[in-house]
């Protein structure tokens, strides 16, 4: 059984450094031709001016950001497992739930962050709340499919072996489908953060979210375009870091099996 | 378990086996005979797999009408050990954790220093003493179906079913592994189901033919099992066996 590598989703630093500095080279080359003022489109050196000068406020709301998104990665991860495991386990839900959980995505997440914000207030809690909506469903979905791909002969062993119906989900499907749940958690890796943003837009006081409409407001397009790119640095680091994580519980994945 | 050895018993299967209705065989009656090797060999598709998922009691899609019973009148599904044709190691796990597998599913915690030594013992039976610890993408295919052979002993059941288990071998594996698993499973009582004729003579002290018609025993003249692969009379055998297949429905 030769099981594929998912090399190719992984976050490879170098094609990153060269694909940075080609953006950037663009970038330059644009705002050189077309000569737009800087309230409209700063160039790369007068972002970066923004950001050393900026450093200790980006760096304040970044943690801010960054909480959010780790409560709120944690949180949906542990919810978007565990609905899968108990739609595994139960006809009645994956009858009833899985109908919900399909017609949930018709609803735009970005539509409920107002109400969210009104409920949960504006503190964290509402974007923790919207960065659980947004990562739950590719959790729950992608590690439902993987715990209903078990290979046959696995089950046909466990089943030979006299295996109980837990044991065989603990023992056999859940192992089996780590290498989809870490497919899960990188996709959230990278959803987390808009659903923080997208609620610190609606209502917040602190966070990159509220601090770059703060500065589109001030007409402050470099420090908007400094806290985009430290939202950008930080996706990027807890992507790498979630790669590392995701690759420790399913490393045996991209081996010939 | 405590009131039954875990010598090889006799097993017999009478029975048919439909699908939508439709008959894959009817009547049909094989009878294993304890302690030896019996081997079944058929066109593919004529149901040799289904027979051998229905012995080890997994589930065939099909319906089942009829009996399978063990001589000594207890049931058979729980003394039944089976072994594939890929050898379904898990690669999350090592070579002694994937030896262990069945006191893993089972929950099967009690003398669990003496599982461990006596997986150790086989692992090192097998030959694979040096890689205990190895993951399976670590070993070569026939290391691997060496380990499924251990998994295999280690459940330690009267009867063992191997469903084309050296298939995907190399000749010369292959034929290592025929002599190795002959020697582990003596006295158990073994179905082993193949399409490859030299495999079955040189393997089996009872050889049946399955078709549409049913299960017919398939005698020949050469010495016990394991045979020699240059055996004049076994070569003979496998001759007249493969002639047989070829004009068998």
């Amino acid at each position: 059984m030769a099981l594929r590598s998912n090399a190719t989703t992984k976050l490879n630093l170098k094609d990153l450094g060269i694909s940075i500095v080609l953006i950037v080279f663009v970038w330059q080359i644009i705002v050189w031709l077309t000569n737009v003022p800087p309230y409209i489109l700063p160039g790369p050196m007068r972002v970066i001016e923004a950001f050393v000068y900026n450093a200790e406020l980006i760096l304040q709301h970044t943690l801010v950001t960054a909480t959010e998104v780790l409560i709120g990665l944690v949180m949906g991860t542990v919810l978007g497992a565990a609905t899968a495991l108990c739609l595994m386990m139960s006809n009645t839900a994956r009858r009833f739930v899985m109908p919900i959980l399909v017609l949930s995505q018709t609803v735009p997440v970005f539509a409920l962050a107002p109400m969210l914000t009104l409920w949960l207030g504006y503190g964290l809690g509402s974007k923790i709340a919207m960065t659980i909506l947004i990562i739950y469903f590719p959790v729950t979905s992608t590690f439902f499919d993987g715990l209903r791909a078990t290979p046959g002969g696995f089950l046909d062993l466990a089943d030979s072996m006299r295996a109980t119906r837990p044991r065989t989900l603990l023992q056999v499907r859940v192992p089996a489908a780590l290498p989809s749940l870490a497919s899960g958690i990188r996709l959230a890796a990278v959803y987390a953060p808009i659903g923080a943003v997208i609620g610190e837009w609606v209502g917040a006081s602190q966070g990159l979210g509220y601090l770059m409409l703060l500065a589109n407001g001030r007409v402050k397009i470099d420090l908007m375009f400094a806290a985009l790119i430290a939202l950008c640095g930080f996706t990027i680091l807890l992507r790498a870091v979630i790669d590392v994580l995701c690759s420790r519980i399913s490393h045996w994945s991209g081996l010939s099996a | 378990m405590d009131c039954r050895d875990n010598a090889g018993i006799g097993v017999r299967l009478f029975g048919s086996v439909t699908y939508d209705g439709r008959c894959l065989f009817e009547g049909l009656s094989l009878e294993l005979v304890a302690g030896q090797w019996n081997c079944l060999l058929g066109r593919s598709g004529v149901g040799k797999s289904t027979l051998l998922r229905l012995l080890a009691g997994l589930s065939t899609g099909g319906v089942f009408t009829g009996e399978i019973v063990a001589e000594d009148g207890y049931p058979v599904n729980d003394r039944i050990s089976y072994m594939a044709q890929s050898d379904l190691l898990f690669p999350w796990l090592n070579v002694k954790h994937n030896v262990m597998l069945g006191q893993r599913l089972r929950g099967d915690h009690a003398h669990a220093e003496h599982a461990v030594e006596r997986a150790g013992e086989l692992i090192q039976r097998v030959g694979l003493g040096e890689h205990i610890d190895k993951r399976p993408h670590q070993l070569s295919s026939g290391m691997r179906q060496r380990v499924a052979l251990a998994r295999t002993l280690m459940e330690d059941t009267p009867v063992v079913l191997l469903d084309e288990p050296f298939s995907a071998l190399d000749a010369r594996t292959r034929s290592d592994m025929q002599e190795l698993a002959f020697e582990v499973l003596k006295g158990k009582t073994v179905l082993l189901v193949t399409h490859d004729p030299a495999e079955a003579v040189r393997l089996s002290h009872h050889l049946y033919l399955m078709s549409k018609q049913g299960v017919t025993a398939q005698s020949f003249d050469a010495a016990e099992p394991i045979r020699a692969v240059d055996d004049t009379a076994m070569l003979k055998a496998q001759a007249d066996l493969l002639m047989t297949l070829r004009g068998a429905g």
